[in-house]
């Protein structure tokens, strides 16, 4: 396409008011300033500088809290030197997004008229629109967490990499467990937490988003501890700051107190540090109590058969990692073998399980399931792009190429080409 | 004369090429070449001993020539047959770099005990070796980046030493004189068991081939470990004796013998495995001919020809240059095919390679654009590239072997294929806009040589370069997405490298709006393109020094500096870009 075309286009937009214009000429300025090339340069020059700063800034957050800070928020906020109080100090990603959507829709109802011409922009754009709606969707539909399993064991669940819950379970019947899951949102709280299936109430007393469990007998002049049954009694919590870093992990811990219509059954300190269930009667029923990774139940079985992790020889650098996996669904229409390696993941169920890593001599693996509904969106727009991309500049070098072609430069260049040739 | 020009030049460039193709042959009585040939198993993978010797020696010391203590310069064949061999003398050679002077005085040693005031020996450090153990468990614990220049030192000479100490268990252990006695009798093979047990513990080489022939290279053993399974002198493989006839007759000085040991145990190789040996003939032949070498002096004659086409001869010179450009072109290319049918892989698997395919691919666009500008811009534009990126290839060579193998998330030659070629291809153009728009900067403000057509033929190649960038870079970004989604999970993490990429496209997708909106006219386009150089520069490297996210390989302190150098110089062109029209010697007068 000719510079001075697109130019021209975009100062009609800006300047010429259109007909019937004054009482409605600052509606039409706003569309010509929200429809302009120089917002879109200003929000593309932008975004190049946050994320710039938000990848700078991933040594001292990790990729987690950069996204975070920067990607998924609409301001990108920093605290006040010397204070707790944050202001916001750029535009964060679903703000920059936003905008640049806006501008792209704006500018396409506004100046862009369909033609073959520019059909190239029309579908990179269209493209780009699904490209940022996708984005948009994945951050705020995407949930990602973890199957462990060992080898020959047997699972139903995903477990949430950041989100823990507080399972409350019967295990009095050999057969099965009763499970409330309480999710820790409710332990932040002061409310007192009811459920019809449990015999008791829940206090929240304490939360901690980090902290470290200690024995209060390695401890000198420790304080007493507020659980006064289970585990917790010979414990104390220290409430640790969060941390972002990719090989460190937070633990979770709070205290709640227990009470029947009786009156209060005692104070228990939970935290996902402990291995096991702490496990209590009441009125002739076995109960057991964790905090723990919260837990998504598929309708489905995943059985590890077996792990293998092959190294090249004579070094150990690893060359494939494989799970052989046998799925098996609660209605009973898939009961098959299927084997999930690196670049090889088992989509089954609105889940993606893909091999991430493996633990105890090569007795466990690690399998990171992802259920995203718009995965499929990226895969459209960037087809759409793609294909408006390689129309718009093949129109550019056809035309480039037909000038050439003429022996005698061409009168008038800046004039639009003719529309017969 | 001026008429034939071009063809002088290339003429002679094309002599020296094959001057460089030509087997050298051996210098003494040793058949060293044939030695050097010798397939053995190391890294994951097949490859001649030659390599061993070169990759040795380049990471030990930074260049491939080594100096015998006795002053004679020798091929890197010899320097690996006294490690092996007669390790009292590899000991004194000296060829480990020391740059940094804290480290010196860890041995009690000077700048001017070593050769070139750098490079020391074995024997020289020897005496310092628990206080540079004692240092490395010291600095080990400091993460990488947070590191001193004295921490970095030593840690990186302490992985040298341990390289060539492991090295020295390759083919025989430390201390026995003549293997070959040793594995007469089995009394002394028994006795010897401690020594063929550390062999096989320290070394990492696996010379001696499965007794079945077989493709699958797990069979391939250390010496120690085919001792440690010999109880009597009948029961020793007849690979690892011939190992230690080499190594008998080598010290000895019996080059009859050992060439006649060689000879028959290559033609035994190259009929039970004729496809290693094939392999590591053409590799180590490779090795010796140095096609990247000789690409990057061809290169420096092409722009210099290309530069001194703007002052005088424009049209014999301008063709000159734009002939050894392609020339250079085509040894770099064959190389690049050479490394992809060596390693069964697409040309970009790490980091070096992504130099060579960027420079590979600017000067394919050069050589498109030259042709249908002809005005030796396009020649000298892609020659600087072609250049530049085989001295960063080069410098990324000094850490080891570049042809590796690769890790399992990697290991899928069909995204290696699409995504990673075509986002180095995105790299190559955005680069090449940028230096385009340098040669627009620098000849219009300092030189009267940039008229008018010459400007506007300028423009209309960034632009078009910048249009082929942005498709190319968003492609190859897109496409890394998808891969990422289909191996974990996620089509974008804002990951240090997926960010880079990212970067780049919204860089180029800036340009091009500035142009069409007519924000920017032809030399604030220039101002742009050259940008462009800065934000690929930090993607390609910048992201890496981070050492954060799926995509960091390690780095080393000396690119950080390469990196701010060429970060100013860029913002340094830029500042020249602004400089008011009325002082640029070429649009003097002359209405822009």
């Amino acid at each position: 396409m000719s510079k001075g075309e697109a130019g021209r286009a975009m100062k009609q937009g800006q300047t010429s008011p259109g007909p019937g214009s004054g009482g409605p000429s600052f509606a039409r300025s706003l569309v010509s300033v929200l429809a302009s090339l120089q917002l879109t340069v200003a929000l593309l020059a932008l975004s190049l500088a946050m994320i710039f700063v938000a990848t700078l800034d991933q040594v001292h957050l990790g990729v987690w809290g950069v996204q975070q800070k920067y990607f998924h928020s609409f301001f990108v906020m920093a605290k006040v030197p010397g204070t707790d109080f944050a202001v916001p100090v750029f535009p964060g990603g679903y703000l920059l997004g936003g905008a640049l959507l806006l501008n792209l829709v704006t500018a396409h109802a506004d100046r862009f008229r369909l033609s073959w011409k520019k059909s190239g922009i029309w579908l990179t754009h269209l493209g780009l629109i699904l490209l940022l709606i996708g984005e948009g969707l994945s951050g705020l539909m995407q949930r990602d967490g973890q199957v462990r399993i060992d080898v020959g064991q047997t699972h139903r669940f995903v477990e949430s990499f950041r989100e823990s819950e507080l399972a409350v379970a019967d295990v009095t019947n050999p057969g099965y467990d009763d499970v409330v899951a309480i999710p820790v949102a409710r332990l932040m709280g002061q409310d007192v937490i009811q459920h019809p299936k449990l015999p008791f109430t829940l206090k929240p007393l304490a939360y901690y988003p980090n902290a470290t469990l200690r024995m209060r007998s390695q401890v000198t002049n420790a304080p007493p501890s507020m659980a006064t049954m289970g585990d917790g009694t010979e414990m104390i919590a220290e409430p640790t700051p969060v941390t972002y870093k990719p090989d460190e992990s937070n633990w979770p811990t709070g205290y709640v107190e227990l009470a029947g219509p009786e009156g209060a059954l005692g104070t228990w300190l939970v935290s996902e540090m402990l291995d096991q269930p702490q496990t209590f009667t009441y009125q002739g029923r076995t109960w057991q109590l964790a905090l723990r990774a919260r837990r998504d139940y598929l309708p489905f079985t995943l059985t590890l058969g077996k792990f293998t992790h092959d190294i090249y020889p004579g070094t150990d650098i690893p060359k494939n990692f494989a799970s052989t996996v046998h799925l098996r669904s609660d209605d009973g229409r898939d009961d098959r073998t299927v084997q999930i390696s690196m670049n090889n993941p088992l989509r089954y169920g609105g889940y993606a399980f893909y091999q991430a890593g493996y633990a105890n001599n090569d007795h466990t693996s690690v399998l990171e399931a992802v259920r995203n509904p718009s995965w499929q969106i990226p895969y459209a727009s960037c087809a759409l792009i793609s294909l408006g991309l390689v129309v718009q500049f093949g129109i550019s070098l056809f035309g480039f190429f037909r000038k050439r072609g003429g022996a005698v430069p061409q009168p008038a260049p800046a004039r639009p080409a003719p529309s017969s040739p | 004369m001026k008429k034939n020009l071009s063809l002088i030049a290339l003429a002679l460039c094309l002599l020296w090429v094959v001057s460089t193709l030509v087997p050298r042959g051996n210098s003494g009585p040793f058949d060293l070449e044939g030695f050097g040939r010798l397939p053995v198993l190391a890294g994951g993978r097949i490859k001649p001993l030659d390599t061993i010797a070169r990759t040795g020696l380049l990471m030990l010391q930074g260049r491939q020539r080594a100096v015998a203590p006795n002053g004679k310069e020798v091929t890197p064949e010899e320097w690996l047959l006294d490690v092996f061999f007669v390790p009292e003398t590899a000991d004194a050679y000296q060829v480990f770099r020391i740059d940094n002077s804290d480290v010196l005085s860890i041995f009690g040693l000077t700048r001017a005990d070593g050769d070139g005031g750098v490079r020391f020996s074995y024997r020289q450090m020897q005496a310092g070796m628990d206080e540079l153990d004692r240092q490395t468990h010291l600095a080990e614990p400091v993460e990488n980046a947070e590191r001193s220049a004295f921490q970095r030192a030593v840690v990186e000479l302490r992985s040298h030493v341990e390289f060539y100490v492991r090295l020295k268990f390759g083919l025989q252990a430390p201390g026995i004189a003549d293997l070959t006695a040793e594995l007469s009798d089995t009394g002394r093979i028994r006795a010897l068991h401690a020594a063929f047990e550390s062999m096989d513990t320290f070394s990492s080489l696996r010379p001696i081939p499965p007794r079945k022939p077989s493709a699958d290279p797990a069979g391939w053993q250390s010496v120690g470990r085919s001792l440690l399974g010999a109880a009597s002198p009948s029961e020793v493989d007849p690979h690892v004796l011939v190992y230690a006839v080499l190594g008998k007759d080598w010290r000895e000085l019996q080059p009859a013998a050992f060439n006649g040991a060689l000879r028959s145990y290559r033609d035994e190789l190259s009929l039970r495995f004729p496809e290693a040996a094939r392999r590591s003939g053409i590799e180590a032949f490779f090795n010796q001919a140095e096609p990247f070498i000789t690409s990057l002096f061809l290169y420096v004659v092409a722009f210099l020809l290309a530069a001194i086409s703007w002052l005088a001869w424009p049209e014999p010179l301008g063709r000159a240059a734009f002939r050894v450009m392609g020339l250079a072109f085509l040894v770099a290319t064959l190389g690049i095919l050479a490394r992809m049918w060596l390693e069964g892989r697409p040309p970009v698997t790490n980091l070096y390679s992504s130099a060579l395919f960027i420079g590979w691919g600017s000067v394919a666009l050069c050589l498109v654009l030259e042709q249908l500008h002809r005005n030796a811009v396009a020649s000298a534009a892609g020659s600087m590239i072609g250049f530049g990126t085989l001295v960063i290839a080069h410098h990324l060579s000094l850490s080891g072997d570049t042809l590796e193998m690769m890790r399992a998330v990697l290991d899928s030659n069909f995204w290696l294929s699409t995504h990673v070629v075509t986002v180095t291809t995105g790299y190559a153009s955005t680069f090449l806009a940028g230096f385009l728009a340098i040669i627009y900067i620098l000849r219009g403000l300092l030189t009267r040589s940039l008229d008018r057509r010459t400007a506007d033929a300028l423009a209309r190649m960034v632009y078009g370069i910048v249009c082929f960038a942005t498709l190319f870079s968003f492609v190859g970004t897109m496409l890394g997405g998808i891969w990422a989604d289909q191996s974990w999970g996620r089509f974008w993490g804002w990951d240090p490298k997926e960010n880079g990429a990212l970067l780049i496209v919204i860089w180029n997708a800036i340009i091009l709006h500035c142009r069409w909106g007519g924000l920017v006219r032809q030399r604030g386009m220039m101002a742009l393109a050259v940008f462009g150089n800065v934000v690929t520069a930090w993607s390609w490297f910048g992201t890496n020094m981070l050492g954060v996210g799926l995509h960091s390989y390690g780095f080393t302190s000396a690119a950080f500096y390469g990196l701010i150098v060429f970060v100013a110089s860029q913002l340094a062109v830029i500042g020249l870009a602004v400089t008011p029209l009325a002082k640029w010697r070429s649009f003097r007068g002359v209405k822009a």
